[in-house]
């Protein structure tokens, strides 16, 4: 729904990090969107599409990693993706089996990279 | 070509805002606490009965988010307390930005209580720190007892839950423990409350929450008990 205002956060990453670079192209740009940051993957793609559709940007490729719900379990010490979203965090150490357990990741939304074409 | 690690938050310039917010609500003492539900399962109601109890002289504060209108800000206006509309035009979300806005005009010294009302969404809202202390999630019994399973990031983010119009549990097909349940699969520290704003049920209980939340954000020494029930 907020896609676009999130797509426009990301181009704008994207460019501040390329004019640090004389000369340089925006090609690429890398995130990474946890199962819990209530951004959906496939409307951000859409979103990034349409805002860069006609500008100078139009060729930059929006790389987007899915991550899954990530925990620990407290007494092995195992970290484990949780099998699905819900529910989650009932989803015993697949290792000892045990329930007691914590939220490692799963909520982010971060920028992992811009890839530039340099003089 | 050149790849370069970047690492940063995608909402960078609003997680900056809301860190100086933060600082801000800290430096002066001022509960900040971030109401966000689906439109229509009861914040401006939950809001008109909290401020209805509160002594004239508190310094008690509103900002209250819409598409449109200023419907919610003039029946909370009701109460002597400063209250703000924030017409956003059609953004489906509070951010930073508009929170940090609105305040310019109010010193913050004259605040204690700072109640933010995001606009009525369920999922877009949670993206976005307003500097708040807290997050408080509504969902009420006419809603799916599967909210939190369906929409599990405010879930998951949210420090209380309201469940709200529990007057109307005789008639509705509404499962209050297995929404309870549910809450706790997406996040088990959050602590839950039962409130009906027509009977003044449960009301007491989230009176409590909110002054052991004042307590210890003024540093009492010893703050009341809340009566929020926490996960055995």
């Amino acid at each position: 729904m907020h896609e676009v205002g999130i797509a426009n956060s990301i181009l704008e990453a994207g460019r501040t990090e390329t004019a640090r670079r004389p000369g340089a192209k925006l090609m690429g740009i890398g995130v990474r969107v946890g199962v819990l940051s209530g951004v959906d993957v496939d409307a951000l793609r859409f979103a990034f599409e349409c805002i860069i559709a006609g500008t100078e940007d139009e060729k930059v490729v929006l790389t987007a990693e899915n991550c899954p719900r990530m925990n620990r379990c407290e007494d092995c010490g195992r970290e484990y993706v949780s099998p699905q979203l819900s529910p989650f965090t009932d989803a015993p150490c697949p290792g000892c089996t045990s329930h007691h357990t914590s939220f490692v990741s799963g909520d982010q939304l971060d920028i992992a990279f811009v890839e530039v074409e340099e003089p | 070509m050149t790849v370069v690690r970047v690492e940063e938050k995608v909402l960078n310039e609003n997680q900056r805002i809301a860190l100086d917010l933060r600082r801000r609500f800290e430096e002066h003492n001022i509960l900040c606490l971030n109401f966000i539900s689906a439109p229509g399962s009861g914040k401006t109601t939950l809001l008109e009965s909290t401020l209805a109890v509160f002594p004239p002289g508190e310094k008690i504060a509103v900002l209250t988010g819409d598409l449109q209108t200023e419907n919610d800000a003039r029946r909370l206006m009701r109460y002597s307390f400063p209250v703000q509309q924030i017409v956003t035009g059609g953004v489906c979300h509070l951010d930073g930005k508009m929170i940090d806005r609105a305040l310019q005009p109010w010193p913050l010294e004259n605040i204690d209580v700072l109640f933010i009302e995001n606009v009525g969404n369920l999922v877009c809202p949670s993206s976005y720190d307003l500097g708040e202390e807290a997050k408080i999630v509504l969902l009420s019994v006419t809603e799916g007892e599967d909210k939190p399973l369906k929409y599990p990031s405010i879930f998951h983010k949210a420090a209380l839950l309201i469940l709200t119009k529990i007057d109307l549990l005789p008639y509705v097909p509404f499962d209050i423990e297995a929404a309870k349940a549910n809450a706790r699969q997406v996040n088990p520290d959050i602590e839950i409350l039962e409130v009906s704003c027509s009977t003044g049920k449960g009301m007491d209980e989230w009176r409590a929450w909110l002054a052991e939340r004042r307590a210890k954000r003024q540093g009492a020494v010893s703050a009341p008990r809340g009566g929020a029930e926490k996960r055995n």
